[in-house]
């Protein structure tokens, strides 16, 4: 079964807990029990309507101020595919889980309420999209029937977001508006009659519409060896393979491929996934390779296809979305994890500070901080084989980890 | 040609956290209940290592209220695998006084777990544990990560977790800490059985179709066992034709009326069903956010 990632983002009290509620309601999702809590803390809290949002808000905390603190996932499915909804928290002291959520989105939500139109943070949520390069984005202008259904509303709407999709440098994506009500139900799953003048998809129509060759089309193939097989039980006295995850493009037995760091020839001899032997192992696919040569290969090593090789890199541009509350400076130390493997940075440069909506950048700061996004330099102890994270998602990325909490303190996309 | 189409990135994804763990980890354990999930779990765990056989042995926290049925698949999944198994009772935390038995009618030995489990992962120096759950199983579980770090107390910061950016798992851990791993996070029930019936794995027959002596309470159907199962004297039983839709405890876990007598035909009652899968957890049932307040004590 295909599986599609959604990310939404909206500011508090957009009505994003309420969309997916009503995504889920709509599509048949929520079983009778689930119903039955709603609709009776629905009741409790004196509401009219039922309160939706209380399907997803699962923590006390949340439940207790009425906004969504951290990444929830949700799940639902139709006849053509899975969801995976990530609901993530529009708070601008949250933008880190805005990025956690969207990184492994293949789509996005943006809403907007049609009474505030496009405010700041819907350039800080469209900006944060841009930067992961998710492929599709669907704006969904929520509340219509809080602004009578009008069209004017929604094309005023369109019109200040289509300005801001003029000063974006990532055009590969596309951008659709929907006008809804996620209250009432309109232009979510089925096709409202409050609004005769949009005639376009409702965000489930479209979400079901979404070409998967398009949104999983991802770069060329790069396989990071995970681990070492070596059984030695009786039958498999000389196997040697090397397990891990196929990203990219797909790798076949037969193919030249290049072993690095050692830069060694050699050809894939046999694919297997668990008890089979197979030709091709296609992007995304967890196998394990067997090679017709006998290399010295492990753990952090990366296969490539010759021809297709990354660049091996000790220095690095990187632009870094800061997550943490110790702030990052010129001259720390981090655990720099790319794919399997971890290699120590040093901050060698903050080169500028870059403003979410746009607008810019800031000349070099001393240090940035908690949801800071900023165009840093690195200097490796080991080199990381990469590619841009414009040409490769996954081999294009990183986490920064600090030494003294272990915590993930960093996105960072490759330049 | 013969190629590994993704269809099932949801196994991939699972076999490419497995593989994280052995080699991010020096002492793994996989948390085995008996249950679908963890026995979804050593599939995929098989499939991850294969030819090489499975690097971490299975830790299974016995309430001593267990269905004998789990048991016994237990032992025959174990030696038919050549798994190193290790077992930790409750019975035996209760004893040292460590715990106390819950008393009265919803009595059950579900909560006592958390703390044999604590002792164990102590015991034994486990540095992360896997286990089954997932994440639409109910709304706290939810938010929780693929590597989910718990404290010297077990305990979950729920406010203060790691994010989780692409693929990348941040095995790195303080002194003290420990992981629970959940591969199996992004799966839904449907999805466990869907991939049950693929792969022609075995599963304890209690969770198909078959008469059993039971009593009614609250709407919920239990099992009838007066040395485990609290009952009142005006609670009737009979024998009705039920399955469980999922294993825990007896004290905790209420049967539904099915007659699914094999996968297959789990699988379409489950596409069709109303009820969610932990609407028959007496647990849950305890408060709105029973879950979360039992995560945050260290409960797996």
């Amino acid at each position: 079964m295909e599986v599609l990632k959604i990310a939404t983002a909206g500011s508090v009290d957009d009505g994003k807990s309420t969309l997916i509620g009503r995504i889920l309601y709509d599509t048949k999702s929520l079983t009778t029990d689930k119903l039955e809590a709603i609709e009776k803390t629905s009741k409790q809290k004196g509401y009219d309507y039922l309160d939706f949002s209380l399907a997803t808000d699962g923590l006390v905390a949340e439940r207790e101020q009425g906004i969504t603190i951290d990444v929830a996932h949700i799940y639902f499915s139709t006849e053509n595919r899975s969801y995976i909804i990530a609901d993530t928290p529009g708070h601008i002291e949250y933008t880190r889980n805005m990025v956690t959520g969207a990184s492994t989105s293949q789509a996005s939500i943006i809403l907007i309420d049609a009474r505030k139109g496009v405010i700041e943070q819907t350039n800080r949520h469209f900006f944060i999209n841009n930067l992961l390069r998710v492929k599709d984005i669907v704006v969904a202008v929520n509340k219509m029937d809080l602004v009578d259904y009008s069209e004017a509303a929604f094309e005023s709407i369109k019109r200040d977001f289509q300005e801001l999709i003029g000063k974006s440098e990532y055009k590969e994506q596309t951008i659709s508006f929907i006008p809804v009500s996620a209250l009432k139900g309109d232009n979510v799953v089925h096709a409202s009659d409050k609004m005769p003048w949009y005639d376009g998809n409702t965000v489930l129509e479209h979400m079901e519409s979404l070409d998967k060759a398009q949104i999983y089309n991802d770069g060329t193939p790069r396989f990071p060896v995970q681990s070492v097989v070596r059984p030695k039980t009786q039958e498999f006295h000389d196997f040697r393979g090397y397990s891990g995850k196929v990203y990219g493009g797909d790798l076949s037995v037969g193919d030249e491929i290049v072993v690095l760091p050692s830069q060694t020839n050699s050809k894939i001899k046999e694919i297997y996934a668990f008890n089979e032997k197979y030709d091709t192992a296609v992007r995304r696919s967890s196998v394990t390779l067997t090679l017709e040569d006998d290399i010295n290969i492990s753990r952090g090593d990366m296969i490539v296809k010759k021809g297709h090789l990354p660049t091996i890199n000790k220095e690095l541009e990187a632009v870094v979305c800061w997550m943490d509350s110790i702030q990052l400076r010129s001259r720390n130390k981090y655990i720099l994890q790319h794919g399997v493997n971890k290699v120590l940075a040093i901050v060698t440069n903050i080169n500028d500070k870059i403003k979410p909506d746009f607008s810019g950048t800031d000349d070099a700061p001393e240090s940035i901080g908690m949801n800071d996004i900023a165009s840093v330099s690195f200097k490796l102890n080991r080199p990381i084989y990469s590619d841009r994270f414009e040409d490769h998602r996954t081999n294009g990325s990183f986490i920064l980890i600090d030494q003294n909490t272990n915590n993930t303190v960093a996105a960072g996309f490759i330049q | 040609m013969k190629t590994t189409a993704i269809i099932n990135p949801l196994e991939n994804e699972a076999i490419y956290i497995i593989r994280e763990v052995v080699a991010q980890f020096e002492r793994p354990v996989l948390l085995f209940s008996g249950g679908k999930d963890s026995i979804t779990l050593v599939r995929l765990a098989q499939k991850a290592f294969y030819p090489a056989k499975i690097p971490f042995p299975l830790l299974h926290i016995d309430t001593g209220h267990n269905f004998p049925e789990t048991i016994e698949f237990r032992d025959r999944l174990v030696e038919e695998l050549g798994l190193e198994l290790i077992v930790r009772n409750v019975q035996q935390s209760i004893d040292e006084g460590k715990v106390i038995e819950e008393q009265g009618k919803y009595a059950s030995r579900n909560m006592l777990q958390t703390s044999t489990l604590l002792d164990a992962i102590e015991e034994f120096k486990f540095d992360a544990c896997i286990g089954g759950a997932r994440r639409d199983e109910e709304k706290a579980r939810a938010k929780e990560r693929i590597f989910s770090v718990r404290d010297d107390f077990g305990q979950w910061d729920e406010k203060n977790q790691r994010p989780e950016l692409f693929d990348l798992l941040n095995g790195e851990i303080n002194l003290g800490q420990n992981v629970r791993v959940f591969p199996i996070s992004n799966w839904t029930e449907l999805d466990v059985w869907s991939y049950i019936e693929r792969e022609n794995i075995e599963i304890p027959s209690i969770y198909f179709a078959h008469k059993r002596n039971v009593f009614h309470r609250d709407g919920m159907i239990w099992s009838h066992d007066d040395d485990v199962v609290y009952r009142e004297a005006d609670e009737a039983t009979e024998e009705l034709i039920v399955r469980f839709r999922t294993v825990g405890d007896m004290s905790c876990t209420a049967a539904v009326l099915s007659e699914a007598s094999d996968v297959k035909s789990v699988v379409q009652e489950i596409r069709s069903s109303t009820i969610s899968e932990r609407g028959a957890r007496i647990d849950d049932k305890r408060s709105e956010s029973a879950m979360e307040k039992r995560k945050q004590q260290g409960y797996f």
